[in-house]
C-alpha cells in the first residue's frame, strides 16, 4: 500500500503545492489501491482512471510551468475526489445504484461536479448507494452492497456507504455525499470517518437526483474534520439554478476546523437522542467524548427536545410523498431502461408501468407506494399536513435549544455497523438507524459526525449539530472533539483500519 | 332510469332554450411571450424543429431543477389586474401528478389552492352594446405539455401505432383563467362565450404579453356547459369542450352543447361529465374522456421552488405601467373617429385598430385612414396571406400616400401601383412617383394627342357622346389610360373630349 494514500487531503495538498509529490503519481496510487481492494470493498460502481489521471496530469502541467496558472490553482486541485452516484456527471454513468438508470448517461454535470472541474480535482469514479438513496446500509444497491473495510462481513452505512467505505479503506482521502436523512453521517460513523450534512441551500442541489428534495442536501466525506471542511468549501456557495440556493457567500470552514479551543463552548446533549434503542457501547463512547470535551473547557448543557419523538414519523412522511413524486419521471419515455410488457397489448401505460415494475427495486418501491398513499385525496392533511406541523415543531425545538447551546450534540447512529443482511428484511429497524440524523433535515440545520472511538473494534460515531449558516460551528466543535480522542488515543480512528489489502 | 345519452337527438337552440337555462363557465389558457420557458432558459419558440428548444429540466432529467421566470410573474400580475383580480401577496406552486408522456416530470408545476390572481371580474360587450359581468374565480400560472403526435390510425390515441412527442412546448409559460359560473345570459350564452373570449384575447394582446393567436394556440378556451331547468337554482351536470381554437368556435361549441344537453335530458337521460372534442367540420362535440370531480392528483407544494412573494409597492408599479382596457379604449375611439358601429366592427375584427390609430396619429383623417388600411393594404395582405397588420406598411408610408393622392399628384389606381411597388421593397411612395414617372398627366399636350388619338379610333363612341350620351366617354377613358399608361386623370379627359366637341363640360 503506497504511503501516499493515507495521508490527509490537506497534507496531500501541501505536497503538491510544494512539489513533492506529483498528482498523477497520487491519483495512479488511488487506482492503484482500489484496484486492490474494491473488488472486495465495492464500494466504486463506475472508476474514471482514463480522466481522472488526465486531469492529474493537467495539474502538474501548469504547476510545473508556474507563473499566474500555478498560483490560480485551487489549494486542493490534483487531490483525488469520488463522487457519490446520485450525483450527474457528464461522461461517465450516473446510476443511482438502481437498474432504472443503468448505462444512462448524463448530458450535463451537477453543479458541484462543475465546481470540482473548475478546481481540477481528478474524480476516481462514482460511488456505491443504496438505489435512489434510500436506505441506510447500501444493501438496496442494484448493483450489490459495499463492504465496511473494518469488517467486510458489515454494512458500511447508508445510502452513502460506498463513499464513505471509498474514504475509509484509502481508495479515495475525499468524497461527495447527499444527506436526505444521514446519509452522508451515518456512514461516517460506522466507517471511522467524518462527513457533513451542510445547511440546506448552502450547497446547490442541482445535478443530485432527487429524493425527498426539502431534505436533500450534498456534502463532503472525509477521513478529518479539515479535509471535510476544505471540500465543503469548495462546493458550496450560491447556485442561480437551484431556487432554494441561499443567496449568502460561503464563510471559510478551513478555518474554523483548525480551531480546536472550546474552553467556554455550550455543548448541549439532545435528551431524546440517547437511552433506549441505543447500544450500550455507543453511549459508553458517547459519555467518554462528553468527559473529553468538559475536562477541554467546554460548557455541557442539557437540551430538551420534546417533539423529536415524532421526528421518524413525521420524516417518513415526508420523505416518501417527496420521493413518490420525484421518482414518476422514471418511466422509460425518455431515458434510462425501457421495459415492454410480457403480453400484448404494448400501450404507453403499460410500457410505465413494466419499466417500473421492472426497473425499480423494493425499498424504492415500498416508499413509492408510502409516500402516494400520504398524498392521497382525504389522506393528504392526516399525513403530509401533519408530517408539516411536526417539522416546524421539530424546528422550534432546536431554536429553543440553541437558546441555550452554541452547538448541541448527540451520538450519530445508534448502533456501530451491523452485519449484511441483519435488518433487509425489517425496514423498521432499518430506518431506526437514522432516528438521531433525521431532525437536522427536517429542520435545515448543519450537522457533522466525526469518530468517537471504537467499540469491540468497530467505529462509532458523534454528531454536532448547528443552527442554520452555522456551518463553521460544526467544524469547530467537531475539530475539538477530534483532537481530544487523537491526543487521547496517540492516533486517529482512520488510522487502525484493519489492513485489507488483498491483492497485489 | 337513466338511458344512453349518446343516440338522443340535439333539441333545435329554440327548443332547447324554451325548458333550459344555460350554465357555462370557461378556463382560458394563455401561453405568454416571454423569451424562456416558465422554469427553465430554454427558448420559448413556436415553430422550430422538434425537441430543439429543449434543455434538462424541459425533458425532466434527473436531477434537473426549475427555477422561476420572473417575466412570467410579471405578465401573471398585470392579466390579474386587467381581470380586476385581487394579488396574492404569498402564493406558492404545486405539482399536479398524473402519468403521461407529454408531460415530462410526470407532474405539472402548477398552482393549486394558492393563486396568484383571485376574485376579479370582466365587463363583457355584446354587439348590441349589452353588457355582461363576468366572474373571474382565478387566474394562474402553469407551464404547458409538451405535443403527442400520434402515427397511423385516426390521429388520436386509440388506434394508432406509434406516438411522437416534441417536448418545445414543455415548459411554456401558461395562465389559466378561469371564470365563475356564468348564469343569466339565456339564449345569449353563445354570443357571451364568444364575446368573453374575444375581451380576454384582446387584453393579453393589449398587455403585450402573449402573441394571442388562437389558431397557433396561443389561447386556448375550454368551455363548460350545463343546463338546468327554467326556475331551477341547481346546475346540471356539465361537459367541457377542450381546446376550442378560434371565437367563432367557442361561440358554435356552447351552441351545440346546449342541444345535445337539451336532447339528452329531454329524452330522459342523463349528460355525462366529460371532455368533449370540438369537430370544425361538422360544428358538433364528440365524447372524449369522463372527467371525475374525484380525479385525484396528489397535489403537494413544490420544494423545488421557494414561495412568490409580491410587495404591495410591484403590484402598484404594474398596475401604473397597464395600458386602457381594450372595451374603453375601443370606446373612445369610436367616438373620436366618428365611425359608424359596423365600420368600426369590421375595423376590430380586422385587427386593424392600433394601426388607424398610429395613421391618424400621423396626420391622416380617420375616414382616410380606414379607406386605406381596410381597402386597398387589406387586399393587397390578403393576395398574400397575410394579415393587413403584419404587411410592411408603416402608417406614416400610408399618410403620404394619401397626400399624394390628396394633392391630385396620384390617381387611386396608382397609389396601389405605388403601394405594391413599397412592399417590394422600393421605397417611400413619393420616392417611387419620382423615380417610375408615375405622376398624374396633366399636360395638355401629351393627354389631348391621346384623346385625339382615342376619339379617332372610336367613332361610333364620338357619335354617341355627341349625341348626348355622355356616359359614353367612359368607353373612351380606357384607351385613353392605356396610351398613357394609366397616369392620365379621368375628369381632364372628360374635360378634353368635351371641349373637342365643342361641348360644355
Amino acid at each position: 500500500m503506497s504511503d501516499l494514500i493515507t495521508l490527509t487531503a490537506a497534507q496531500m495538498a501541501a505536497k503538491l503545492a510544494a512539489g513533492e509529490i506529483s498528482s498523477v503519481e497520487l491519483t495512479q496510487a488511488h487506482l492503484d489501491r482500489i484496484a486492490a481492494v474494491d473488488g472486495e470493498i465495492n464500494a466504486f460502481l463506475h472508476v474514471n482512471a482514463d480522466e481522472a489521471l488526465e486531469t492529474a496530469a493537467e495539474v502538474d502541467r501548469l504547476r510545473a510551468a508556474g507563473g499566474a496558472q500555478a498560483d490560480a490553482l485551487h489549494p486542493l486541485a490534483g487531490v483525488p475526489v469520488a463522487v457519490k452516484d446520485l450525483i450527474v456527471t457528464r461522461g461517465q454513468p450516473t446510476t443511482s445504484g438502481s437498474k432504472m438508470l443503468e448505462g444512462w448517461m448524463s448530458p450535463y454535470d451537477a453543479t458541484v461536479v462543475t465546481k470540482i472541474r473548475q478546481a481540477k480535482l481528478p474524480i476516481l469514479g462514482k460511488t456505491n448507494l443504496d438505489e435512489f438513496a434510500m436506505g441506510s446500509s447500501t444493501e438496496h444497491s442494484a448493483y450489490g452492497p459495499t463492504r465496511n473495510p473494518w469488517d467486510t462481513s458489515r454494512i458500511p452505512g447508508g445510502s452513502g456507504g460506498g463513499s464513505a467505505a471509498a474514504v475509509a479503506a484509502f481508495e479515495a482521502p475525499l468524497a461527495l455525499g447527499t444527506d436526505t436523512g444521514g446519509s452522508i453521517r451515518q456512514p461516517a460513523a460506522v466507517t471511522g470517518t467524518v462527513g457533513t450534512k451542510p445547511t440546506y441551500g448552502s450547497v446547490s442541489r442541482y445535478g443530485a437526483i432527487a429524493m425527498a428534495s426539502s431534505l436533500d442536501q450534498i456534502g463532503p466525506a472525509a477521513r478529518t474534520v479539515e479535509d471535510a471542511a476544505l471540500l465543503h468549501e469548495l462546493i458550496a456557495g450560491h447556485d442561480p439554478k437551484d431556487s432554494t440556493s441561499l443567496p449568502e457567500p460561503v464563510p471559510g470552514f478551513g478555518t474554523a476546523a483548525g480551531n480546536h479551543e472550546v474552553a467556554g463552548m455550550r455543548i448541549g446533549v439532545i435528551k431524546q437522542l440517547q437511552g433506549t434503542g441505543y447500544q450500550d457501547a455507543v453511549l459508553a463512547r458517547f459519555q467518554e467524548s462528553l468527559e473529553l470535551l468538559r475536562s477541554a473547557g467546554a460548557q455541557i448543557v442539557e437540551v430538551d427536545c420534546p417533539s423529536f419523538e415524532y421526528a421518524l414519523g413525521a420524516y417518513y412522511l415526508i420523505m416518501s410523498s417527496e420521493a413518490s413524486s420525484n421518482m414518476a419521471r422514471f418511466d422509460g419515455v425518455r431515458y434510462g431502461q425501457r421495459v415492454l410488457p410480457d403480453q400484448p397489448p404494448v400501450t404507453i401505460e403499460r410500457v410505465m408501468g413494466a419499466t417500473r415494475a421492472a426497473g425499480f427495486g423494493e425499498e424504492v418501491k415500498r416508499r413509492i407506494i408510502l409516500g402516494t398513499y400520504a398524498l392521497s385525496a382525504g389522506y393528504y392533511d392526516a399525513y403530509y399536513g401533519s408530517a408539516q406541523k411536526i417539522r416546524t415543531l421539530i424546528q422550534r425545538d432546536f431554536e429553543a435549544a440553541f437558546a441555550s447551546a452554541d452547538v448541541l450534540i448527540s451520538p450519530t447512529s445508534p448502533t456501530v455497523a451491523f452485519p449484511l443482511g441483519e435488518k433487509l428484511q425489517d425496514p423498521m429497524a432499518m430506518y431506526l438507524n437514522d432516528i438521531a440524523t433525521i431532525p437536522a433535515n427536517l429542520a435545515g440545520i448543519p450537522a457533522i459526525s466525526v469518530p468517537g472511538g471504537l467499540a469491540e473494534g468497530l467505529p462509532v460515531g458523534v454528531q454536532f449539530l448547528a443552527p442554520a449558516r452555522g456551518d463553521a460551528e460544526v467544524y469547530h466543535a467537531g475539530r475539538a472533539l477530534e483532537k481530544l480522542l487523537n491526543d487521547d488515543a496517540g492516533t486517529p480512528v482512520w488510522a487502525q483500519v484493519p489492513d485489507m489489502e488483498v491483492a497485489k | 332510469m337513466s338511458q344512453s345519452t349518446t343516440d338522443a337527438a340535439p333539441l333545435s337552440f329554440e327548443a332547447a332554450l324554451e325548458t333550459y337555462e344555460p350554465v357555462m363557465g370557461f378556463e382560458i389558457h394563455v401561453e405568454l411571450n416571454t423569451a424562456t420557458k416558465m422554469f427553465s432558459s430554454a427558448p420559448n419558440a413556436f415553430g422550430d424543429d422538434p425537441n430543439t428548444n429543449v434543455n434538462e429540466v424541459d425533458l425532466g432529467m434527473p436531477g434537473a431543477l426549475p427555477v422561476l421566470n420572473g417575466a412570467a410573474v410579471e405578465s401573471a400580475i398585470k392579466l390579474g389586474l386587467a381581470l380586476n383580480c385581487q394579488i396574492a401577496s404569498f402564493c406558492r406552486f404545486a405539482r399536479k401528478q398524473y402519468f403521461y408522456p407529454d408531460t415530462p416530470k410526470n407532474w405539472q408545476t402548477s398552482q393549486y389552492d394558492e393563486p396568484i390572481a383571485f376574485d376579479g371580474h370582466l365587463d363583457v360587450e355584446l354587439d348590441d352594446g349589452e353588457v355582461f359581468r363576468i366572474e373571474i374565480e382565478r387566474a394562474h400560472m402553469e407551464e404547458d405539455a409538451g405535443k403527442l403526435t400520434h402515427a397511423g390510425g385516426t390521429g388520436r390515441i386509440q388506434g394508432s401505432e406509434y406516438s411522437l412527442v416534441d417536448y418545445n412546448r414543455a415548459g411554456v409559460p401558461l395562465i389559466e383563467i378561469v371564470t365563475k359560473p356564468i348564469t343569466g345570459a339565456g339564449a345569449r350564452a353563445p354570443e357571451l362565450a364568444r364575446a368573453y373570449a374575444t375581451a380576454v384575447r384582446d387584453i393579453v394582446k393589449g398587455l403585450n404579453i402573449s402573441e394571442a393567436r388562437m389558431e397557433r394556440g396561443n389561447v386556448r378556451c375550454d368551455a363548460n356547459v350545463s343546463l338546468m331547468p327554467k326556475g331551477s337554482a341547481t346546475f346540471g351536470t356539465r361537459s367541457e369542450t377542450k381546446n376550442v381554437n378560434s371565437l367563432r368556435a367557442v361561440e358554435h361549441a356552447v351552441h351545440y352543447e346546449i342541444r345535445r344537453h337539451a336532447g339528452v335530458l329531454s329524452a330522459g337521460g342523463s349528460v355525462v361529465q366529460e371532455t368533449r372534442h370540438w369537430k370544425e367540420d361538422s360544428r358538433t362535440t364528440s365524447s372524449g374522456r369522463p372527467k371525475s370531480d374525484a380525479d385525484d392528483y396528489r397535489y403537494f407544494p413544490e420544494p423545488d421552488l421557494v414561495p412568490i412573494s409580491v410587495t404591495a409597492d410591484w403590484v402598484e408599479q404594474l398596475r401604473a405601467q397597464l395600458p386602457e382596457p381594450p372595451a374603453e379604449r375601443r370606446r373612445r375611439l369610436r367616438e373620436a373617429w366618428g365611425f359608424s358601429e359596423a365600420e368600426f366592427r369590421d375595423v376590430v375584427a380586422a385587427g386593424l385598430i392600433d394601426q388607424i390609430e398610429e395613421t391618424v396619429a400621423h396626420g391622416a383623417a380617420p375616414a382616410a385612414a380606414r379607406k386605406w388600411w381596410m381597402g386597398e393594404i387589406s387586399r393587397l395582405a390578403k393576395t398574400r396571406d397575410a394579415d393587413p397588420a403584419a404587411l410592411d406598411v408603416q402608417p406614416a408610408t400610408v399618410v403620404e400616400l394619401n397626400q399624394l393622392v390628396e394633392q391630385g399628384r396620384i390617381n387611386d389606381k396608382i397609389a396601389r401601383q405605388v403601394l405594391e411597388h413599397h412592399l417590394a421593397g422600393e421605397g417611400a411612395p413619393s420616392h417611387i412617383v419620382t423615380v417610375r414617372g408615375l405622376e398624374v398627366v396633366s399636360d395638355d399636350g401629351a393627354l389631348t394627342a391621346a384623346v385625339e388619338k382615342a376619339m379617332a379610333e372610336n367613332p361610333d363612341v364620338v357619335e354617341k357622346v355627341q349625341g348626348g350620351k355622355l356616359k359614353a366617354i367612359g368607353a373612351l377613358i380606357g384607351p385613353v389610360m392605356k396610351e398613357t399608361q394609366g397616369q392620365a386623370d379621368a375628369a381632364k379627359v372628360k374635360e378634353i373630349v368635351l371641349e373637342k366637341l365643342g361641348m360644355t363640360p
